[in-house]
């Protein structure tokens, strides 16, 4: 008898059956639905005679991209029209990140200050860039460079060598040595080496308790091996200055209004979220941290260095990733002020050709590649973060 | 004169020291505590001196008001007369303009309930038949075509009534959405899990705007032949699958923080799944939950704006078609100013709600 029991309860009453028939359930409905879209779309792209398929990469463009950190032409195939866009879309977001987060930091501790008058200005500014749309910020920067500066004959110049007009801010720059390309070099090298050493410096002092100031010795290793270069090769100190020739500059570095509005909106708009971040961070360590650190005799930078950081950065960084992946995802919005990053060219391939579903595809693709590989990173920061508790 | 009365003057005179009361004691605690802190002050001080004046000057003294755009083109402040003249447009897009009233009241009704829910005491069963019914008159007030008000294509709505519309729909049809993934993702069915998942993750992971794209250019190859669906729609159905991703993952951080013994005491008790859900689980979860719901509010009222790359009519189209006029060419920054005034005045106020609510949350968890 015994045996025979759980053969009496009917199938739809037993969680285990009754789970598989809901899940085979939701599979079907789910499964029905994407068949009718795809087979209405195939339909449908036949009876338009679209082309398909990502063979159009490989076509010529045809069209001009403004500006591309590798050489391009109306010639080039579509993927690399595609490509410059990509490679725009890093630029700013890149560009971007790290402007974000030094504004940020620096308004996140300023909101932090005993200073009243400070503190508030942080956060109304805090307040005032959150609470704004950032297309709109984007606009509006746009429209301040285009409409309400100079032209290049008036430009402004407000110190030497900067020249500000609605062709963009143009810099002066070092003109171009050999020297340049080692100082480059050695820079990266400085920076291994200060990883190293701090990795070094550490370990050291776990064992044997004495410390070894990593951050100075660092900040005079990353100055210094490019300096001593820079000596090496006889101090060239000849710079390229931007020049006014026809309607445009020549020489130095200029960046397209464009650029600048977009850089401008998105690193405002997200310093602002960075801030908040910051702020959460440090007032999330609590007094008695500081209070103790101080009482056992350590050093005001190492009461940072060593108590007060480590504890806010593991509240700090993980939302910290996700604004850097908004502002990523933000920095899209380029194309409604015809910045080409990889969202505008896209559309314009898309318009071009017609093959609307593989250029969405593309699009959604590259960002899912970012915010993918940002949740990699931060899945191996949270293990190598998390507490150890004892 | 007797000692306790000698006590008693002598405590009545002694004050603390003139630096330490009064403003000049705040200054000395919150301006020039340290020899830091004094520079700081006197360099914002200074830049503020520096900005403020002239921005003032720029926007108030100099400023005019109710001129044409020539007449603006000669004064050296701002030229507020291209929101002045054009806020109609602006505000309401090519809404028939002899009807214009009637988008203005469905605003002001949508107001007016805003206004009245926020209050916690209001929060009872009677709140939902109240907005079915204030939803339903605003929808006959813009489109009208019953009681004698004359029928107005949804292509003419336009301005603030459209970004309100998208938001709003937005966000109550995203909701019920957001919380099917959030329980999907929390499921401990496979197959409910991983769709979750892979949705939840999938719109993420993608800027609005290719949703957007999405819903312009792919969506209408999606269906049959012969159906067509309004534009406003499609990108009300972005926006909304765009938003319930978002709440999914807010929802989610709700139902993790629900301690396992409400689970265990409600199935010890003989509910089923989803009596456990609709009765205890959910109830609890989604009221801690309400501080960041309202955030996601507020980023998807300013997402909004973003429907006027893929040409619809929102508050910042009509601002951006004003500005394209050439009488108003080159007064973008006073139109924008106005705009940004709009949206601050809409999150400003949400996000102090939100505070508000966190704080009456959290007391009512203490006591």
């Amino acid at each position: 008898m015994k045996e025979k029991q759980p053969e009496k309860i009917p199938f739809w009453l037993d969680p285990r059956k009754r789970a598989i028939i809901y899940q085979i359930a939701v599979f079907c409905v789910v499964g029905l639905i994407l068949y009718y879209l795809v087979s209405n779309t195939i339909v449908n792209l036949k009876k338009q005679s679209i082309a398909t398929g990502f063979g159009f990469l490989h076509k010529e463009s045809s069209f001009e991209i403004g500006e591309s950190l590798i050489p391009y032409s109306a010639a080039s195939t579509y993927g690399r029209a595609l490509l410059v866009g990509a490679l725009n879309t890093l630029k700013v977001s890149f560009i971007g990140i790290v402007v974000t987060l030094v504004l940020g930091t620096i308004v996140g501790i300023a909101r932090l200050s005993t200073n009243w008058l400070v503190s508030k200005l942080a956060g109304i500014f805090i307040e005032v860039m959150q609470d704004i749309p950032v297309l709109l910020q984007l606009f509006f920067w746009y429209a301040i460079f285009y409409e309400s500066l100079p032209s290049p004959r008036q430009a402004l110049s407000p110190i030497s060598g900067l020249i500000l007009s609605n062709r963009g801010i143009a810099f002066a720059v070092p003109a171009a040595n050999p020297a340049h390309k080692y100082m480059i070099l050695f820079f990266l090298v400085a920076c291994a080496l200060s990883y190293f050493l701090r990795r070094w410096a550490r370990r050291r002092q776990e064992k044997t308790g004495k410390y070894f100031p990593t951050f100075r010795v660092s900040i005079a290793l990353i100055i210094g091996f490019p300096l001593v270069i820079w000596l090496i090769f006889g101090a060239p100190t000849k710079m390229d200055v931007p020049k006014l020739v026809g309607f445009n500059f020549k020489g130095g570095l200029t960046f397209s209004p464009e650029f600048v509005a977009l850089l401008l909106g998105l690193a405002l708009y997200t310093s602002a979220f960075v801030a908040e971040v910051v702020r959460a961070g440090i007032q999330s360590v609590s007094r008695g941290q500081r209070e103790a650190a101080m009482a056992i005799g350590l050093r005001p930078s190492l009461v940072l260095n060593l108590v007060i950081l480590p504890q806010a950065l593991r509240v700090i960084i993980p939302p910290l990733t996700s604004q850097m992946l908004n502002l990523t995802k933000n920095s899209s919005l380029a194309i409604a002020i015809g910045f080409p990053d990889f969202v505008s060219v896209a559309n314009t391939c898309i318009n071009q050709t017609g093959e609307s579903i593989e250029g969405v595809a593309l699009i959604m693709a590259l960002y899912l590649i970012f915010s993918l590989s940002t949740s990699a990173f931060m899945n191996w920061y949270n293990k190598k973060a998390a507490l150890v508790e004892r | 004169m007797t000692i306790a009365e000698t006590v008693e003057t002598q405590t009545q005179d002694i004050k603390p020291p003139v630096t330490h009361v009064g403003i000049l004691g705040w200054m000395r605690g919150n301006l020039f505590n340290g020899a830091l802190n004094s520079i700081l002050t006197i360099v914002t001080m200074y830049l503020l001196w520096k900005v403020v004046p002239p921005l003032i000057r720029w926007a108030f003294i100099d400023s005019v008001w109710h001129t044409t755009g020539k007449a603006c083109r000669h004064a050296a402040g701002a030229c507020w007369s291209v929101v002045w003249d054009n806020v109609r447009f602006i505000l309401f897009g090519f809404y028939p303009f002899d009807s214009q009233w009637r988008p203005l009241a469905a605003m002001l009704l949508l107001f007016g309930l805003l206004f009245y829910s926020q209050n916690r005491k209001h929060w009872k069963k009677h709140l939902i038949y109240v907005w079915i019914l204030g939803l339903f008159v605003m929808g006959l007030l813009m489109k009208g075509g019953l009681f004698g008000l004359s029928s107005v294509e949804s292509t003419k709505w336009s301005g603030l009534p459209l970004t309100l519309l998208l938001s709003i729909f937005g966000l109550t049809a995203a909701y019920p959405l957001g919380v099917i993934l959030a329980l999907g993702r929390r499921s401990k069915l496979p197959t409910m899990r991983w769709l979750s998942i892979v949705y939840i993750e999938m719109i993420r992971g993608v800027p609005l705007i290719s949703l957007l794209f999405m819903s312009a250019i792919i969506f209408p190859l999606f269906l049959p032949e012969g159906i067509t669906i309004n534009k406003i729609l499609r990108a009300q159905i972005a926006i909304i699958l765009f938003t319930a991703a978002y709440i999914a993952e807010v929802v989610r951080g709700g139902l993790q923080a629900m301690s396992r013994g409400q689970y265990e005491a409600a199935e010890s008790m003989g509910l089923n799944y989803f009596q456990t859900m609709r009765l205890i689980i959910l109830p609890q979860a989604l009221k801690i939950v309400i501080p960041p719901t309202v955030s996601i509010l507020i980023s998807a009222f300013k997402d909004t704006s973003l429907v006027v790359i893929i040409a619809l009519w929102d508050l910042l189209k009509t601002t951006q078609s004003v500005l394209a006029n050439p009488e108003w060419m080159g007064f973008s920054p006073e139109a924008y100013i106005f705009v940004a005034l709009l949206y601050f005045a809409g999150c400003f106020s949400m996000s102090g709600y939100s505070r508000k609510l966190e704080r009456e949350l959290s007391a009512g968890e203490q006591q």
